[in-house]
């Protein structure tokens, strides 16, 4: 795109589950982002719009939002990238109900990481020496692969199996099970295959592979799913785990 | 309606997710006509002739060439997902997605240069 | 869609995978030949070992593609779990009767 355009149509939403799209005109600048034209219009031009920030550095996760049709992180979207001749449209996070304008509800998204057990169960107390894990064994290397998860809902968002199956818990609740479930230290492998090899986990996931394709950490969600689908028929078919 | 999710949509590997399960939908709706077809010879030799030369029309063996292909995509599309929950691929999947629709491809114009 | 379901849809794709192979080769055979209804109910009445092959098919087809249906049946259609799994057990019958009724009918004489 050259450096012609001076000024960007940026279209929001407002509202909540039901509003429209809402067209600005915000100046176009240099190494300008997403967020930055979403700030612009919520301090110059609207005060009334809602959206979410922190860190404005790619490291928090939370100004996801849908920028034309497509989940991203907005502090890490240079205009200039996705701006088809000066337009932009940008609407909340797909799959998730919508609060106001560009936030949502990430409730059931945290849920759904319990429901599938992410959360590290510990098998030891402070009185035995600390486990010493080699970093290059595979379980860990597996691990590691998928542990830089933010929790920023764009996987989340660009999945068509959440869409479609509300009981899904999604790509980032089963990579997190899958960090855990190569975790020599923790505890609780049997009930989180268990508990993801029920209806809703990770025999829903289909591979398309749109979280690979979406996650702007560069994680396979489809691969660690993968993964726990071949641990869970194992577990089933040795009967640690039941249906 | 909230914010229009459209471009994931534009992968290679989303739409060969999409035409495994359609084909293996058209393959579940086409097989109970099948096995009905089959199930002619109960009644007589002559009932599944005359079904046999009804299958000789052109149209009906442009459609065999489908289900043909069908058939093979909905094979080479599991084999790519027992791929994906087996083995840690990423790169060059495109590639072999694309591969298999060929592959199916040819394989369902190998059966129309048979049958016409 | 659980472990169970997805051994199973597994299990019966990989024993499908040969049989749809064989299945195809019979098909240009067939179709290359311009058998007609004689000719092939003449290499099947009777045989055993066309029983077996198409018999094993059958119930592993309509075994997938009933976990195949349900899987679209609750994502695509208003049906709950519930529901999609009692209709995908429907069609799954209707299959296996279909096509039990169907291998029968070119072997038995």
């Amino acid at each position: 795109m050259s450096g012609q355009i001076s000024e960007l149509s940026v279209s929001l939403w407002r509202g909540g589950k039901s509003g429209r799209y809402q067209t600005y005109s915000v100046p176009r600048r240099e190494s300008q982002t997403v967020l930055d034209v979403v700030t612009f219009v919520q301090r110059h031009l609207d005060p009334t719009l809602s959206y979410r920030f922190a860190c404005r550095v790619g490291v928090c996760g939370s100004c996801a939002m849908t920028v034309n049709g497509r989940p991203r992180w907005t502090c890490r979207t240079h205009v200039g990238k996705v701006a088809d001749n000066g337009r932009l449209e940008i609407g909340p996070l797909a799959n998730l109900p919508v609060i106001k304008d560009l936030t949502t509800d990430m409730e059931i998204f945290f849920r759904n990481w319990q429901k599938a057990k992410g959360a590290f169960v510990p098998s030891q107390t402070r009185h035995e020496p600390i486990a010493q894990i080699r970093p290059d064994s595979p379980a860990r290397i597996a691990a590691d692969a998928a542990i830089e998860c933010i929790n920023c809902g764009v996987c989340y968002a660009g999945c068509d199996t959440v869409r479609w199956n509300s009981g899904y818990v999604g790509p980032a609740a089963l990579t997190r099970a899958w960090t855990l479930v190569n975790d020599e230290r923790d505890g609780g492998n049997t009930a989180r295959l268990q508990a993801v090899a029920a209806d809703g986990g990770c025999h829903s996931c289909h591979s398309h592979q749109s979280c690979q394709e979406l996650c702007p950490q560069t994680l396979n969600p489809t691969a660690a799913i993968a993964g726990l689908k071949r641990r869970t028929a194992a577990a089933y078919l040795k009967g640690e785990i039941e249906a | 309606m909230t914010a229009r999710l459209t471009k994931h949509r534009d992968s290679a590997l989303w739409l060969a997710a999409m035409v495994h399960r359609i084909s293996g939908l058209a393959l579940a709706i086409f097989l109970p006509f099948h096995f009905l077809a089959l199930g002619l010879a109960i009644d007589s030799d002559a009932r599944f002739e005359s079904f046999l030369r009804w299958t000789d029309q052109p149209l009906v063996k442009f459609a065999e060439g489908g289900l043909v292909f069908l058939l093979a995509v909905h094979l080479l599309g599991g084999l790519r997902v027992l791929v994906i929950e087996n083995f840690a691929w990423r790169d060059g999947q495109k590639q072999l997605a694309t591969l298999a629709a060929a592959v199916s491809v040819l394989i369902a114009v190998g059966f129309l240069a048979r049958v016409f | 869609m659980n472990v169970r379901l997805y051994v199973w849809q597994r299990a019966t794709a990989a024993v499908m995978a040969p049989l749809v192979l064989g299945h195809l080769a019979v098909i240009f055979y067939a179709t290359r030949q311009g058998l007609s209804a004689a000719d092939i109910l003449a290499r099947t009445r009777g045989s055993i070992v066309w029983a077996a092959y198409y018999g094993l098919f059958v119930a592993a087809a309509s075994i997938h593609a009933a976990i195949g249906i349900r899987n679209i049946f609750s994502e695509w259609s208003p049906f709950n779990e519930r529901q999609a799994g009692f209709l995908a057990i429907l069609f799954g019958l209707l299959l296996a009767l279909l096509g039990a009724r169907a291998v029968a009918a070119v072997v038995l004489s």
